[in-house]
């Protein structure tokens, strides 16, 4: 029996089993299967199979786009932009969010349990990929007969999957929004990565991996981790505007360690709420695939060379103040879907609000999407 | 018939510029367009309505951008002198820069670009050499503000102005034939002058020229 400190909640949604027989093929040349693959599906595939929308999730997000989460009870992620009457319309489109693999809300990842060996994978898990990630998505848009996506949308790590998707599938995607993100993880931005990976490691009841087996959990090191993930989702303008050096539940500075500024409580309260709902060896793997996105390198160095003969209709969004995924990225993709001769929007949201801004309500983010899904549903023919 | 017509008439842009009016009555059905400095892209609304265009515009103005994109329209915001390069050789059948020449960094490098990207370029400037603007410099001997030009000399978008024969003389410089020139009236309309010439340089507000690169 393993020792673990409760029973794994049995989460709601839909699966795809992938069996043995049929494994899925790894960039790292490993195969995968059986496994599990998690989604959760709002709103109707019409009778053409032609109104499905793929929503990929970023980082730590999960296929609770539209709902209730079952572990924190707090609102779907992606209902500023997904649910009845919104701009992806539940009672107009068929919207998918499949949970990465390597994920930890059902779909297999590190803490599952390796058939093979009866315990949980682990560190024994495979190093999985963006491409492997979405190699994973299309066996699920394939079992539900979808020949073509209408949309395939995402911000951050999920907008490294729209750029996948249309590479690897350029004539079953119709319409591209890759949002807040990049034809590939920068130096920074795997700097940051290994700086939440050490800080994980480094946790003694991370166990060299094996914590389930032990019954630990690294907490701390996840939290610390999350918590340095979280600065650079926002900007410097947004902390200082909700925290300046304002003080937490005290008038002096206590010359101590405690949470003496609010911006430090925030932090902590960000680690502890997310090591919850979040499991530490998925935050190893998923930053991982991450790291490891670069587009070009696949086409031979030429990122054009993804694209081209792509006749799918791209909006590249980025935001003023992301410096994690900055603007000049997103125009360095957008110079390559030129050279390929694609069509494709380019809109910069001015926000202070940082990476983070694809998720909450900014009003010229929505106007956008509204008007580029809107034009791409009239030619696509999709019914109102 | 006249449920088509109709329909023309009842879309919100249905009415643009006479200038741009001008313009569109130039593209083919079903062509492929790029408009650069497309504004809040009403021109390319209109030709993708009227005209079935595959239209992509470009605007240096993140307002406009957003504002066309949300109107369903494929724009990327992007500057005529930098991010022309990008674009593969005759990616359009129709590159359109209006009213736009005169406020780039380098226009000659501009409309080799234009012709590359394009099969043809339609080119339209205001006209420097027009008889008021003349008139104007010479008696009150202080640069010209006009309809045209109606922003004074040290805060004008307007770097490189240039009148329709200083124009011409640039396009023969750089092995660019001009398939077509017209001049336009303070209104946009087209007037019964062929250009290049005297006249044309003399009368015309506005230059509207349908380029090609030598090949």
């Amino acid at each position: 029996m393993l020792s673990t400190a409760s029973p794994p909640p049995v989460l709601p949604g839909k699966r795809l089993e992938i069996p043995a027989h049929d494994p899925l093929k790894l960039d790292s040349g490993a195969s995968l299967g059986p496994l599990t693959l998690a989604y959760q599906t709002y709103g109707t595939l019409d009778a053409r199979r032609a109104n499905a929308v793929l929503v990929c999730h970023a980082l730590t997000g999960d296929q609770f786009v539209a709902e209730p989460h079952p572990l924190t009870g707090k609102p779907g992620w992606w209902e500023t932009l997904v649910g009845p009457g919104r701009i992806l319309d539940t009672d107009r489109y068929f919207v998918i969010c499949v949970n990465v693999i390597g994920g930890c809300m059902g779909t297999t990842g590190p803490k599952e349990t390796d058939p093979t060996t009866g315990k949980p994978y682990g560190l024994s898990f495979p190093v999985i990929t963006v491409g492997d990630m979405v190699r994973a998505q299309k066996r699920i848009v394939d079992a539900l007969g979808i020949e073509s996506l209408f949309c395939v949308i995402g911000g951050s790590m999920g907008g490294m999957q729209v750029l996948q998707w249309a590479a690897t599938y350029p004539d079953q995607v119709f319409a591209a929004i890759p949002i807040a993100t990049a034809s590939r993880h920068s130096a920074q931005n795997i700097a940051f990565h290994e700086v939440g990976r050490q800080a994980i490691m480094a946790d003694p009841e991370w166990c060299g991996g094996d914590y389930q087996l032990k019954g630990m959990r690294p907490h701390r090191g996840l939290a610390v981790a999350r918590m340095a993930a979280h600065i650079t989702y926002l900007s410097e303008t947004a902390l200082h505007r909700k925290f300046g050096r304002n003080l937490q539940d005290r008038d002096v500075l206590s010359y101590g360690f405690g949470a003496d500024f609010q911006v430090e409580s925030y932090l902590r309260h960000q680690g502890s709420t997310f090591v919850d709902r979040f499991d530490a060896n998925s935050y190893l793997y998923i930053t991982r695939a991450m790291d490891y996105f670069d587009l070009a390198r696949d086409f031979g160095g030429q990122l054009a060379d993804a694209f081209r003969g792509s006749k799918a209709r791209f909006c590249v969004v980025s935001f003023t103040s992301d410096w994690l995924f900055p603007t000049a990225q997103s125009r360095a993709l957008v110079h390559a879907l030129n050279a390929a001769a694609t069509n494709v929007s380019f809109v910069e949201i001015p926000t202070d609000k940082g990476h983070d801004a694809f998720l909450l309500d900014e009003p010229e983010l929505l106007d956008v999407l509204g008007g580029f899904i809107d034009g791409c549903a009239e030619r696509r023919g999709l019914k109102r | 018939m006249a449920t088509h017509v109709q329909s023309v008439s009842a879309h919100p842009r249905a009415n643009i510029r006479v200038d741009l009016q001008v313009i569109a009555d130039m593209i083919p059905l079903g062509t492929r367009v790029l408009d650069i400095g497309c504004g809040d892209g009403a021109l390319l609304d209109y030709l993708a309505h009227f005209r079935q265009v595959d239209g992509r515009g470009m605007e240096i103005s993140q307002a406009g951008v957003n504002k066309g994109v949300a109107h369903g329209l494929s724009v990327i915001q992007g500057d005529a002198d930098t991010d022309l390069k990008d674009y593969p050789s005759d990616a359009f059948d129709f590159v359109i820069l209006s009213q736009t020449l005169q406020a780039t960094y380098d226009p000659r490098e501009v409309l080799n670009q234009l012709v590359r990207i394009g099969r043809r370029a339609i080119v339209s400037f205001p006209n420097f050499g027009a008889w008021h603007v003349r008139l104007k410099l010479l008696w009150s001997g202080k640069m010209p503000v006009t309809d045209s030009y109606d922003v004074a000399w040290y805060e004008t978008p307007n770097i490189h102005l240039c009148t329709i024969d200083d124009f011409v003389e640039l396009c023969e410089d750089v092995g660019i034939t001009i398939e077509q020139g017209m001049v336009l009236d303070a209104r946009g309309r087209p007037r019964a002058l062929r250009a290049p010439g005297f006249l044309a340089n003399l009368l015309g507000e506005q230059g509207l020229f349908v380029l090609t690169r030598r090949r």
